[in-house]
């Protein structure tokens, strides 16, 4: 029974408080849907690669635990960020039925849920695997759920330029986990990703552009323009193909991974070229082939260097030989 | 006194629904669970560490 129901003479502020006491109708996947799962995954990837290729050897068990800790950090910036942006979230056709906009879940239960998820993420991994992965997570959650969320998302269209190094640290808390320190290796896999998200989500929003402007998202084809963007898109994918190889080029990653770094590099800047070349009626077939195509680009460049390690064919992180973590 | 109390109509409170308790008791599960692989976690945690768990390097 809705209480709210029985009180529809109350003024809108006291029916926002009595809202608030109606039974939750939250059930447990709506939590879990609070956490992102998708956005968890390649996150849990991205790390494990991270932990895998460092050098120095973590226990499987703490791996795992880091792992988990890393997972569970992600889900709560995940639940910042919906508990943040319900009021745009209602507006779009693609975040309408989460959580809060659908009505199953209340903002202060999923901003509750973050606080938790969030404090235990941080605490544990710092004291059962070190304190500098810690910090890590707590600066990649505080960077996901206030610098971008809060801040960036409403009023920059660079919002997902640099807001996406929050979805490239995660590599780096896998090597800081193993190692206790920061390589030049995990910096150039933060780098990947950092390149890679532009074209990934600028490509996303070229298919969502009306969905945004209605909820006043500043993404770059609302305020720029299409053709702007399709721009912008083709010269990240031009940065982001050699970085994408520069683990072979640099002598971190084998022959295999740079033969796929570069085929997925030189397939992104075509796709990327096609987009930027093609008339604004066959734009949108294009733009979901290239967000479809980046998604499968990032997860095999890290497949690949996990594979190489995983058989002995090239120690990540020992170039010539040398250690440089 | 006792009078005009019993004379009151006794007010049933919030009345959860099936549904309500349906999810309710999901949360329930959901949380005694998480609970219990936390627990497993840690436990396991410490064993591989062993004495070194109370180590806190930087």
């Amino acid at each position: 029974m809705s209480i709210l129901s029985e009180r529809a003479d109350l003024a809108p502020g006291l029916q926002r408080e009595v809202a608030c006491a109606e039974p939750s109708m939250a059930g447990a996947g709506d939590y879990l849907a609070l956490m992102k799962p998708r956005v968890m995954s390649l996150v849990v990837f991205t790390a494990l690669v991270g932990l895998v290729v460092a050098p120095g050897h973590l226990h499987p068990v703490l791996a795992f635990f880091a792992l988990i800790c890393i997972a569970v950090g992600a889900g709560a910036a995940g639940a910042f960020n919906m508990w943040y942006d319900a009021d745009i979230d209602v507006l779009m056709e693609r975040t309408a039925d989460r959580p809060i906009p659908a009505g199953r879940v209340k903002p202060g239960e999923a901003l509750a849920f973050g606080v938790v998820l969030a404090g235990f993420s941080v605490v544990f991994l710092g004291l059962m695997i070190n304190w500098l992965a810690a910090g890590l997570l707590a600066f990649t959650i505080f960077f996901y759920a206030v610098i971008y969320t809060m801040w960036l998302k409403r009023w920059t269209p660079q919002n997902i330029v640099i807001g996406g190094a929050a979805g490239a640290f995660p590599p780096m808390i896998g090597w800081a986990a193993a190692t206790g320190g920061i390589g030049l290796e995990s910096v150039l896999l933060f780098l990947i990703i950092f390149f890679w998200t532009p074209p990934h989500f600028w490509a996303l929003s070229l298919f969502r552009m009306d969905e945004y402007a209605r909820a006043g998202v500043p993404m770059l084809p609302v305020v720029s323009g299409v053709a702007e963007t399709r721009r912008q898109i083709l010269l990240y994918s031009l940065v982001l193909a050699p970085i994408g190889a520069a683990p072979w080029l640099l002598g971190y990653a084998g022959l295999a991974y740079g033969v796929i770094a570069t085929l997925g590099g030189v397939l992104m800047v075509a796709l990327a070229w096609q987009l930027y070349k093609a008339p604004a009626a066959a734009m949108e077939p294009i733009a979901k082939r290239l967000f479809g195509i980046s998604i499968l680009y990032l997860f095999v460049l890290f497949a690949a260097i996990l594979i190489e390690r995983g058989l002995g064919l090239q120690q990540f992180g020992t170039p010539f030989g040398l250690v440089l973590a | 006194m006792s009078l005009v109390m019993d004379q009151q109509p006794i007010e049933p409170g919030i009345v959860l629904t099936e549904e309500q308790k349906r999810r309710r008791r999901g949360r329930s599960i959901a949380i005694a669970l998480a609970l219990g692989v936390f627990v497993i976690l840690i436990f396991a945690v410490t064993l591989v560490k062993g004495p070194g768990v109370l180590v806190r390097p930087m």
